[in-house]
């Protein structure tokens, strides 16, 4: 009896230590946990949750500082530049999201049939332009519509462009922007479409043959609705991008002598609202309304396709 | 028929992909042979014509030297914001990522759930927010103002934490733990330097979207002397009269010399690009789904 007493009073000891390892390392892990991510999380809050949050205030109050409801909502959607701006930006999606869907799925499609290393080389060449994304393809774009310089000048002129001006007319713009994103962001996409071909099980395209489908049948009937799931991950990402349009209409405008609005699209409309009107409370509201679109693709994206899986 | 038919649709494939390639790549040719012309070479030469290395001399000399080393300037300030983005985000995402896929605590779902709402967002959409932020607390103008947001990466968050979690085995930092290794030393000497792939990876991802980003810088700093080189290019178009030909005049940037500007701006992007191929192509597809 005298023996088992120590034993048992040097039991619950043990326990803590050895005999309950699970709950020691939780705690001890989630210590550490909140360390690994602590630098994450402030910047999370500082530069992601933060500014959301106060331009959602900005957006509610006056400039005064007041509560004043949904009153700088309304007065920005009234205003005369907001339609035509989301038009602007309506036009260009639908261009650029169209030829997504046509042309980024067909040349993947192809550069599936053909050899693998042939396909390789044009994937990478289709995908090189992406380097110039941003400021720079538009400058390059510009030297492109340039009746002047552009190598397809005669092309240019088929249209009847004498000079850059006449290329870049506001009504052409939508097809422009679009032409640009195709350029630098078409050739990450086929790679994308491409890959998720190549995830296709090579039985599946085998048993098609099989069964007397050609080539094309084989790509619309059984490759296409399996890569469907890809295409939309990429028309609501390319739509979220696609609406937040900025430093193309901004500097095409500025090539443009002032024949192009300076509120073109509704980022430039916040802007403007911004830096000439000085007006914070209603470039916040544009901006909440552009926080809203993208926060909702989001929520596409992470709850209706399982593209994202987190375990 | 068959074979017939094969053939067919397999030359169709080509020609529609050798047009693509024209137009993917007649651009990126144009821009490296102009500034090898003059000005008016450009009109009325041939667009594919290479020119002298005295025309490719001169408009280097002459966009280097505008303003005063304006461009050197403006390449320098691209380089501090973006490698500083990097730095911090580095620092911060990829223990993030560590800490999401290998250790439990209270709102780790939570922390996750968010970072991949943040992360499919545009991050464009956060810009003016953040510029009004930056505006109430006296940031705007400072370095800071363009740094700080750009280590905000949470594609990098993400990467790594796909990374540890798919590629690192439990067993393996149990093993250190059992070593003799706390917490910290698990991830410093296992887990870091088994991290290089996505390290390289994030670093690619963030400096090209660093070094191309636009509206971030171009709303936060009103100071030429402070522009990161897209900022500088759109600086540039307001004055050259290369596409204006009734503006201005007095500044001697044309076509030759502004394509030595848009070279210069895409050329860092451009090599990261051609050796990081592979990787950025891979990282294109994790990004999106777990394997």
């Amino acid at each position: 009896m005298q023996s088992v007493v120590p034993k048992r009073t040097s039991a619950p000891l043990g326990a803590t230590d050895s005999l309950n390892p699970k709950l020691r390392r939780k705690q001890r892990n989630g210590v550490a946990g909140y360390a690994f991510v602590s630098g994450y999380f402030v910047l999370l809050v500082l530069f992601g949750v933060l500014p959301a949050v106060y331009a959602i205030t900005l957006a509610f109050t006056s400039t005064g500082g007041h509560f004043v409801g949904l009153s700088n909502f309304v007065k920005t959607g009234e205003d005369f530049r907001f339609l035509p701006a989301f038009e602007h930006v309506g036009e260009y999606l639908l261009i650029w999201l169209g030829s997504l869907v046509v042309i980024v799925v067909g040349l993947a499609l192809m550069l599936h049939s053909i050899s693998r290393r042939v396909s390789s080389a044009f994937r990478f060449i289709f995908y090189l332009p992406g380097a110039l994304a941003g400021a720079a393809s538009v400058l390059v774009w510009l030297f492109m519509l340039d009746p002047t310089v552009s190598p397809w000048r005669e092309f240019l002129s088929l249209f009847g462009f004498k000079n850059l001006g006449q290329t870049i007319l506001p009504g052409h713009l939508p097809i422009i922007f679009a032409i640009i994103a195709f350029w630098a962001g078409a050739g990450g996409w086929i790679v994308v479409t491409y890959g998720a071909l190549n995830n296709i099980p090579n039985e599946l395209i085998e048993a098609a043959e099989l069964d007397g489908a050609g080539a094309i049948q084989t790509a619309l009937r059984v490759k296409l609705p399996l890569i469907k799931k890809w295409v939309t991950f990429m028309l609501i990402l390319a739509f979220a991008a696609g609406t937040q349009l900025f430093v193309e209409p901004q500097l095409v405008g500025e090539a443009s002598l002032g024949l192009i609005s300076p509120t073109w699209s509704p980022n430039e409309l916040a802007y403007y609202f911004a830096f000439q009107d000085n007006n914070f409370n209603y470039a916040a509201a544009i901006s909440v309304d552009l926080l809203v679109i993208g926060l909702l693709c989001a929520a596409v994206l992470v709850f209706r396709t399982k593209l994202f899986e987190v375990e | 028929m068959r074979l017939f038919n094969r053939i067919w649709s397999r030359t169709f494939a080509y020609v529609v992909l050798l047009g693509f390639t024209a137009f993917f790549v007649v651009p990126v040719i144009w821009l490296l042979l102009s500034p090898t012309k003059t000005d008016h070479e450009l009109v009325v030469g041939n667009p594919f014509a290479i020119g002298t290395l005295h025309n490719l001399s001169h408009a280097i000399h002459v966009m280097f030297t505008f303003e005063d080393y304006a461009l050197l300037n403006w390449l320098k300030n691209s380089a501090i914001y973006s490698f500083g983005g990097i730095v911090i985000a580095l620092a911060c995402s990829i223990p993030a990522g560590y800490g999401l896929a290998h250790t439990q605590f209270i709102g780790r779902r939570t922390l996750l759930g968010v970072t991949l709402f943040v992360m499919i967002m545009p991050a464009t959409a956060l810009v003016l927010p953040l510029f009004l932020e930056a505006n109430a607390v006296h940031a705007v103008g400072t370095p800071w103002s363009v740094i700080l947001p750009f280590s905000f990466f949470p594609f990098g968050v993400y990467l790594a934490y796909i990374f540890y979690s798919s590629s690192v085995p439990k067993d393996l930092l149990a093993a250190a733990r059992i070593d003799g290794c706390n917490e910290w030393n698990v991830f410093r000497r296992v887990a870091l330097p088994l991290a290089r792939p996505i390290i390289a990876l994030v670093t690619f991802f963030a400096f090209v979207a660093n070094w191309n980003n636009f509206f971030l810088p171009f709303v936060m700093l009103p100071n030429s002397t402070n522009y990161p080189l897209p900022v500088g290019l759109q600086d540039l178009l307001a004055a050259t009269p290369a596409f204006n030909p009734g503006q201005g005049g007095q500044v001697p940037i044309y076509r030759p010399e502004l394509a030595i500007a848009t070279i210069v701006a895409m050329a860092p992007v451009l090599i990261v690009f051609l050796f990081a191929q592979r990787s950025l192509v891979s990282g294109m597809l994790a990004g999106a789904t777990k394997e």
